[in-house]
């Protein structure tokens, strides 16, 4: 009965919210093979919700100047520059030595391969995930948090006390506090324009087809053909994040393809939400305190030996 | 194109999607690199260099399109006995003049036609950026070419083309580019793939590319290699320039620039064009071949446009109350004459040169020097507050309280804030609706002209004087409505397109124009867009209801035609290249051109067609002569005119460089435009002496995040806390040797100015072997200015003024410099800095170094002398 339960929630957890009829299970599928860092879509989301700004820092983490997700940034442009592609054994020790000038001929000619247009340069648009379990949502006291018909994470803002237990909660590190009012916020999935029919802002900004919005069982089956093409066009290095179900969250309702590690993107490699292990754990609990109190009664029993 | 034209990029992206193979040519490694198959790094300037070395691979390995290159270039035709290749003058054509720089064009004319380059002298031309009404149509040729049709004879434009571009050899390419001979081949071999009947190859440049003072002849060279492989006028083909702004092309076809009007009607010159027959035949050429026979009417129809009712035949429409030109009236002589107190007021309208035009202190310094100044703008922009806030007030240069000029500042409507047309690269009209109000006093353009006019007019009702007659006597009398009395749009757009005098009637096109003062218009070139008195530029019939060609998306000029010379696009008898190029063809049963798009061509006239002995305008055009706008209706290869500083491209090194010409003892551009004047420092280059004061080549360009001068970005948060901070990137090899650190501070110093930066340490900047020497290249964003949310020094501070002959654009995209850590010097100490760098160099105020670093041959007697 839990099991079969467990099972219908990472198909549809909206219907698992408890949503009848429930629309079916929107999603994002960034596909950061055609992303051109353009942060039309950081812009894009700031402007529709109304999001502060989240200073006024040069990072010199290359392009991005976002630095992460955050209560004031709910999408966020990661930009990697990569001297070597990813699998070349040497790309973490080589840096930027493999340019090898001024010595012995002209960029390019030096080393192995082709040298200098080995060069990458990626660029992944962030956001939230949308788990399927999710931590943030369960930990919530107050039930600010909410899962939406569409199968989305959302915060009502006039709800959430600021407690903060969410933010520990994510395995992504993507909910977060605003300083200045204590509240938590994060990416709604641009839940009142998807209500009306409309595209997330920042999918609709996108000039690339990089984030794409739609019904995530439709989304999965598009990246499971992106990743194949680009395998046939010699892109081995392709690969999807976030699109398993059977992932530590269930699967993601915002997943990635991705042109190398997770971690090279500063995303985790296995991501479990913390709370997958409570009933295991409340289960635990419940047999050691059986046993406790058993053993208080064998105790007693024995006393009275 | 990734950076600066992200919305457009998505169509490279598709493209790629599709199989597109994409190469990416730049100093610097960009978001378009990254997105690009192969990416090229090339020394900044030397793109002659890196496109010659495709001519000559396509030539040496007889890769044109021979069919097209045939019958629709001018290869075959003979040029004139005494033309001289740069190749065999070390890098000087014939007809050099040294005592005015400039070159007489007569022995660069086809053969027979040695006096068809009118007076032949190109100074006066270069005076007045005579180049640019060359973006409708090509310079007047008269009478009938000798050709060769087997492309064999030594003087055909083929073999000298062949010979021009001889010595551009991959390794001569990697040697001046600093670019692998590899990836040179791999980009060679690309492009002449994409060629022949069943396939194309376009050319994308971006505006930085013209910004070079040998920027019309960067884009010749490509456009020789796309004439070469047959890829214009067919579907896929093109060179294409990506505008800097929405409506940078309907600034050219109706102009904001000095020496031209409407649909590229050139300004008349006092002494050249007295009256207006002189002006009119000017144009025109009468005898010539081609469209622009009939300039008189189109000149007629913008005077009576102009002055309405007072226009009549018998005063030549008004004709002397134009403006006339009297030398160089560009926007940089216009700064050094604020500087020298020979311009009093001046208005600035959607521009920030404090910020944005070469030498940001002499622009400051003019602009400090006037009586007054009126800026509209969306935001309080550098150009407007220069006297306040200016890097020249900490120097002490300017004294706000004694500064005479008195700014200004009227607020501006945005584009959602007003109804008008954008006209986009593809010559695409397409209108826009007002959104919203403009907030508080911010006014559109459209209202402050008209009001402006209407009040001037007021002031002026009743005077007797002549000279007020012009204004008085102007058509000025739009509709208005609203509480502001806003002018109607759309009756600009119909005055625009024109109109019949007596019915009200809107023209249909501009065939209907007359030159008896019956009809109106105020851009012949535009004449269609509101045809049956509907606009047609807000049709927006979604592309999914209509072909490829989406015909009833806005409206192109001329006549709604989607592609320029589309004639092109079938074979010399008419029919496509292939059918999978299908695009315009010859319908034989029905006599006449059909195809997806409007023909460019005469619908009736036959491919077969050759005109009679005599001919004249468009009859005088064959049936196979595509290039309808073109004197002899060929695409010129070898240009005899038209073109001030070289029949054909040739690799110069730009004003500024490190290095020597490789190719040729001349250095630079020898027609360049040079300004002596005290401000104008230029920093000096081999063969002169201490070049090596400023060791780096430098250039600058946008980031996505913020536009142009950043008056719409850094004063607005969302994009502002982007790219929050100016910055400098250098490569790690740079960085040790001028011992920079990443974060931390460098400042930047020229003969010109000294500014800061933070350091960006990347591998996407490589230092590059050159010559045997490795050059070291810096760039840097050119958004900063001193007013916003973000500020930081300007980037284009460190320009000297330097232009291109044909077009006066400036060399904004290169220089040299020195780089050092820290931050730099203020007040008086930052002058002493730069002083003291001048002094190394051996720079004297009010000079410039020589453009000319070879001896001229004597040609002619008597011309030899003076040859310095």
């Amino acid at each position: 009965m839990v099991d079969g339960d467990d099972r219908s929630e990472r198909r549809d957890p909206a219907t698992g919210a408890g949503w009848v009829d429930a629309p079916p299970r929107m999603g994002f599928f960034t596909d950061t093979s055609v992303c051109i860092g353009c942060k039309a879509c950081e812009v894009a989301c700031k402007e529709w919700n109304g999001v502060p700004t989240s200073g006024l820092d040069l990072l010199g983490m290359s392009y991005d100047n976002t630095g992460a997700l955050t209560a004031n940034s709910w999408r966020h442009v990661a930009f990697i520059e990569q001297p070597r592609p990813a699998g070349d054994p040497e790309a973490s020790s080589a840096g930027s030595q493999f340019l090898g000038m001024p010595e012995p001929g002209p960029p390019g000619r030096t080393g192995s391969a082709e040298g200098r247009s080995d060069f990458r340069w990626l660029m992944m648009s962030d956001v939230c995930k949308h788990c399927t379990q999710a931590g943030c949502l369960d930990v919530c006291p107050t039930g600010a948090l909410f899962r939406t018909e569409f199968g989305t994470v959302v915060v009502q803002e006039d709800i959430c006390n600021g407690c903060g237990y969410c933010v520990s909660a994510c395995p992504y590190g993507v909910i977060d506090r605003r300083v200045d009012d204590g509240r938590v916020w994060k990416c709604t999935l641009c839940y009142d324009r998807i209500g009306a029919g409309l595209t997330p802002a920042c999918a609709q900004a996108c000039p690339t087809e990089s984030i794409q919005y739609g019904p995530l069982d439709e989304l999965r089956e598009r990246a499971a053909t992106r990743v194949a093409t680009l395998h046939e066009r010699g892109v081995p290095e392709a690969r999807l994040y976030g699109h398993d179900p059977d992932d530590g969250v269930g699967g993601d309702g915002a997943f990635f393809l991705l042109l190398d590690e997770p971690e090279v993107y500063g995303l985790p490699p296995d991501p479990q939400v913390p709370t997958r292990d409570l009933p295991n754990m409340w289960k635990r609990a419940g047999v050691a305190a059986l046993a406790m109190a058993a053993g208080a009664v064998v105790a007693f029993l024995g006393g009275k030996r | 194109m990734a950076e600066a034209h992200p919305v457009g990029f998505q169509w490279v992206m598709e493209a790629r999607k599709r199989g597109a193979k994409v190469f990416h040519v730049d100093p610097r490694f960009t978001r378009t690199s990254a997105s690009a198959d192969t990416y090229l790094p090339i020394r900044a300037g030397t793109d002659i260099a890196l496109l010659g070395g495709v001519v000559n691979y396509i030539l040496t390995n007889e890769l044109d399109f021979r069919e097209y290159v045939l019958a629709y270039t001018n290869a075959a035709t003979i040029v004139s006995d005494d033309y001289v290749d740069a190749e065999d003058a070390d890098g000087l054509f014939s007809g050099f003049d040294p005592a005015t720089g400039a070159y007489v064009q007569d022995s660069w004319q086809y053969a027979g036609h040695e006096r068809d380059s009118g007076s032949g002298h190109t100074a006066m031309d270069r005076e007045t950026a005579a180049g640019l009404r060359h973006e409708s149509h090509g310079a007047p040729i008269s009478g009938q070419v000798e050709r060769d049709e087997t492309l064999q004879h030594p003087r055909c434009v083929y073999q000298i083309l062949k010979r021009h571009f001889a010595r551009y050899t991959p390794e001569m390419v990697e040697r001046v580019c600093g670019l692998p001979q590899e990836k040179f081949l791999e980009l060679a071999r690309a492009w002449t793939q994409n060629s022949g009947r069943e396939r194309t190859g376009c050319l994308i440049y971006s505006v930085g590319w013209t910004q070079h003072s040998v920027g019309v002849q960067y884009i010749r060279t490509g456009a020789i290699i796309q004439l070469l492989l047959g890829n214009v006028g067919r579907p896929g083909g093109g060179v294409l320039a990506l505008r800097g702004h929405a409506s940078i092309q309907g600034s050219t076809d109706i102009p904001t620039l000095f020496n031209l009007l409407p649909g590229y009607l050139p300004m008349p010159h006092h002494a050249q064009h007295p009256t207006f027959d002189d002006w009119v035949d000017a144009i025109r050429h009468p005898g010539q071949k081609g469209f622009w026979g009939n300039a008189r009417a189109y000149a007629a129809s913008l005077l009576k446009a102009y002055w309405g009712d007072a226009a009549t035949p018998d005063n030549d429409f008004c004709y002397d109350y134009l403006p006339r030109l009297t030398g160089d009236h560009g926007t940089y002589q216009q700064v050094l004459d604020m500087i020298d107190g020979k311009i009093r007021g001046y208005f600035l309208l959607g521009q920030n040169p404090a910020v944005g035009s070469a030498h940001g202190r002499a622009q400051r310094l003019g602009m400090a020097n006037l009586d007054w100044l009126v800026v509209r703008d969306l935001f309080m922009i550098e150009s407007a507050t220069f006297w306040q806030r200016g890097p020249e007030v900490a120097t002490g240069e300017i004294v706000p309280q004694e500064c005479r000029t008195e700014v200004f500042f009227l607020p501006a409507a945005s584009h959602v804030e007003k109804e008008g047309t954008f006209t986009q690269t593809q010559r695409l009209l397409q209108w826009r609706e007002k959104a919203v109000d403009p907030p508080g006093d911010a006014r559109s353009e459209l209202w402050f002209f008209y009001h402006l006019g209407r009040k001037l007019r007021e002031k002026l009702a009743g005077s007797p004087l002549p000279r007020d007659r012009a204004l008085l006597d102007l058509a000025w009398d739009y509709p208005t409505h609203g509480p502001h009395a806003e002018p109607d749009a759309e009756a600009v757009l119909r005055e625009i397109n024109g109109y019949d005098v007596a019915t009200g009637r809107p023209l249909a096109s501009f065939a209907e124009a007359r030159d008896d003062g019956t009809t109106a218009v105020g851009c012949w070139i535009y004449a269609g867009v509101y045809a049956d008195g509907v606009n047609q530029a807000a049709r927006r019939r979604p592309g999914h209801e209509q072909d490829w060609v989406a015909a009833e998306w806005g409206w192109a000029w001329p006549a709604n035609r989607r592609m320029l010379y589309n004639r092109a696009s079938a074979d010399p008898q008419g029919r496509p290249w292939s059918e999978r190029k299908r695009y315009v063809w010859w319908d034989e049963a029905a006599g006449r051109w059909t195809g997806h798009d409007v023909p460019d061509f005469e619908v009736t006239k036959a491919p077969s067609y050759r005109p009679p002995e005599g001919a004249s305008g468009p009859a005088a055009l064959a049936g196979d002569d595509p290039f309808v706008m073109q004197s002899d209706g060929k695409g010129w290869l070898f240009a005899p005119s038209g073109v001030l500083d070289g029949p054909l491209p040739t690799h110069y090194e730009p004003a500024e460089s490190p290095v020597r010409n490789s190719f040729y003892g001349q250095q630079g551009n020898p027609t360049r435009k040079t300004y002596r004047h005290p401000v104008n420092s230029i920093n000096p280059s081999p063969p002169q002496e201490h070049s090596q004061v400023f060791p780096y080549v430098f250039t600058v360009s946008r980031l996505t995040e913020h536009h142009t001068a950043g008056g719409m970005s850094r004063t607005v948060a969302p994009l502002a806390e982007l790219q929050p901070e100016m910055f400098v990137e250098v490569s790690p090899e740079l960085a040790e040797l001028a011992g920079l650190t990443h974060l931390g501070w460098a400042h930047l110093v020229s003969a010109r100015a000294v500014i800061e930066a933070k350091v960006l340490v990347t591998d996407r900047l490589v230092p590059l072997r050159v010559d045997g020497r490795v050059i070291h290249q810096l760039w840097l964003p050119y958004h900063f200015g001193f007013e916003g949310l973000v500020t930081g020094d300007s980037a284009n501070d460190l320009f000297g003024i330097t232009l291109d002959p044909n077009v006066l654009i400036q060399e904004s995209k290169i220089g040299t410099c020195d780089v050092r850590p820290g931050r730099r010097p203020t007040g008086p100490a930052l002058l002493e800095l730069v002083d003291d760098y001048r002094t190394r160099a051996g720079i004297v105020a009010g000079s410039v170094p020589s453009a000319l670093t070879v001896d001229v041959p004597v040609e002619r007697p008597g011309e030899a002398e003076g040859d310095r």
